[in-house]
């Protein structure tokens, strides 16, 4: 279990966040939403570790994140980024060093891992492009290879910026479908989502970040009733009866 | 004819895959060494050569070990500050760890005139302060690639200029200092050789063994970082392996910079971006293009000798071209 308590962090003095407590359970998706700047993506990275907290903690199974060493960490918590590189390297390559926090040196990868990373593949439906370099993939094929990276990582806790950027409506789909299923499988999923409309529909909890950065809480459901949208988002939401399948 | 077809298989995969480049770069490394050493000011065979130990020992094969390990520790350098940084611009002459070596040596050259051994020295010294000072003004203006790469310039222009005035101010170490800034094997004193190959191999072999975080700080610092890399630790470990490569070579090479920039390119085109095989190639056509160019400069205009830096810009330059336009093509 992930927590934040008291949870200020910023940047050169300056907070972009304060003093958040939320706790995030196993089997659940967790959705952040909020206007650009709002800190949203901030607010992601504390939990990953990757920005270190001014004040307060983040606890991962009630112990600090930053004690953990680099490794177990990424046996726990993973990552993915909203910008991500794109060296002349081989899937087939990238994928391999999704299995780096479960090996010891020489980092060779066992039949196990193989079976992973082709699984994650198989997943993100990514499976044909495993001998391309990533340089000659689209912007959303690299997303799912990304992705597909992330899962064969096979961590407890997912963290995901933008997930759905440059996918297909189709991939977006079976993405949020995918993500329901580990979420079965007893992981934790949080991610910052710009579609509103997806992330109603798909999260368990809902985590609005408003103009005064204040942090708002609730199931669908209730961000809905709340009115909370229209203040943050000066648009007017009702339920649609069109919906993607 | 079952094991003919198997043959012809094993062949064919093997010359497909990038075995067949390491093995013909090896085999043409180990022929130009060969020949490098038989020509020079008097041309022997390969029979007479080995007549003669005393030739062979103090003056050909001092001169050929120089331009090896030089190459190597130019481009592997190239290799590393290039991945590090993201930024296929970077090189060990562009972010100040050939120029921190320089300034150095000039100081070393002023205060010590008469110990021109200190000089190797102070040349690493140089090069380890450079990258010393651009990592923590980098960690204290935050940590991005670019943050890097910009206070390397500065760096790299401050170090220039004050190398420029203290020539202006003290003339007497103008002379060694422009030999040194051209860069040449043909003053190479074994005694500086010996221990810079010999740290130049070791960090070969730690960066080597090290070749997959190396790979996997290319990915960013966040994707790494998620993977579970212990960035800043390892990104400080790589840029002080790259310092000490570069320093290493600039000590007894002086600074022939333009190698450490092309040469992981021309690599880079064939193997992609897996440090796997990158790093060992850049390291071995680094060799290859020091090697030939120096025997160039040293027999070209016998008995009269060129700069190799001279020929390596004259001879590499080109064919980077070439490389850059022929990938376009394709």
């Amino acid at each position: 279990m992930l927590e934040l308590k008291n949870l200020s962090v910023g940047y050169d003095g300056r907070y972009v966040i304060r003093d958040v407590n939320l706790s995030f359970e196993p089997g659940m998706i967790y959705t952040i939403i909020g206007k650009n700047g709002s800190g949203k993506s901030t607010l992601l990275k504390s939990c990953s570790g990757l920005l270190k907290p001014k004040v307060g903690s983040v606890l991962l199974d009630g112990k600090a994140l930053s004690q953990y060493p680099a490794n177990q960490r990424a046996q726990k918590v993973s990552y993915l980024s909203q910008s991500t590189s794109t060296p002349n390297i081989t899937v087939e390559r990238l994928m391999a060093h999704a299995r780096f926090p479960h090996l010891s040196y020489p980092k060779k990868l066992q039949r196990e891992d193989i079976n992973i990373i082709y699984r994650a593949l198989g997943d993100m439906r990514a499976q044909c492009f495993v001998h391309d370099s990533l340089r000659e993939l689209s912007g959303g094929e690299r997303q799912r290879v990304y992705l597909a990276m992330q899962l064969a990582q096979d961590t407890d806790i997912l963290l995901l910026d933008e997930p759905t950027t440059y996918l297909d409506i189709e991939y977006q789909l079976s993405l949020m479908k995918l993500l329901q299923k580990l979420k079965a499988q007893g992981k934790t999923v949080i991610m910052v989502l710009h579609d509103l409309e997806q992330a109603l529909k798909y999260s368990d909890r809902i985590i609005v970040i408003d103009a005064g950065k204040e942090i708002h809480t609730g199931t669908p459901e209730e961000i809905l009733n709340s009115g909370i949208l229209k203040k943050v988002f000066h648009v007017d939401v009702r339920r649609s009866e069109y919906c993607f399948e | 004819m079952h094991d003919g077809v198997k043959a012809m298989k094993f062949w064919q995969s093997f010359l497909r895959s990038n075995y067949a480049i390491f093995f013909s770069s090896v085999l043409v490394l180990i022929l130009a060494i060969g020949v490098s050493a038989c020509v020079g000011v008097v041309m022997y065979t390969p029979a007479e050569v080995f007549q003669m130990p005393d030739i062979l020992r103090y003056i050909r094969l001092p001169r050929v070990m120089a331009a090896v390990f030089a190459g190597a520790g130019f481009a592997g350098a190239g290799v590393i500050i290039q991945t590090l940084l993201g930024n296929y611009l970077a090189g060990p002459n562009i972010i100040g760890v050939n120029s921190g070596a320089g300034f150095m040596t000039l100081i070393a050259a002023l205060v010590f005139p008469l110990v021109p051994q200190l000089q190797p020295l102070a040349a690493f010294v140089g090069a380890l302060f450079s990258v010393m000072l651009i990592y923590l003004l980098s960690r204290q203006a935050g940590t991005s690639k670019m943050t890097i790469l910009l206070s390397g310039v500065v760096l790299n222009c401050l170090l220039n200029a004050a190398s420029e005035a203290l020539c202006t101010f003290f003339p007497d170490a103008h002379m060694s200092y422009a030999a040194f800034r051209v860069g040449g094997l043909s003053t190479v004193q074994t005694s500086v050789l010996y221990p810079a190959s010999i740290l130049i191999a070791i960090l070969f072999l730690i960066v080597q063994c090290r070749a997959n975080t190396l790979e996997l700080l290319s990915l960013g610092d966040e994707t790494a970082f998620s993977l579970g890399v212990p960035v800043k630790k390892y990104r400080l470990l790589f840029l002080v392996c790259a310092a000490g490569m570069a320093g290493a070579a600039v000590s007894f090479a002086g600074l022939i910079g333009f190698l450490g920039l092309i040469v992981p390119h021309g690599a880079r085109l064939v193997v992609g971006d897996e440090i796997k095989k990158l790093f060992p190639l850049s390291v071995l056509w680094g060799c290859l293009l020091l090697l030939v160019c120096d025997t160039v400069a040293r027999t070209a205009f016998a008995p009269f000798e060129l700069s190799v830096g001279i020929v390596i810009s004259m001879i590499g330059a080109p064919i980077f071209i070439r490389m850059l336009l022929k990938r376009k093509v394709g």
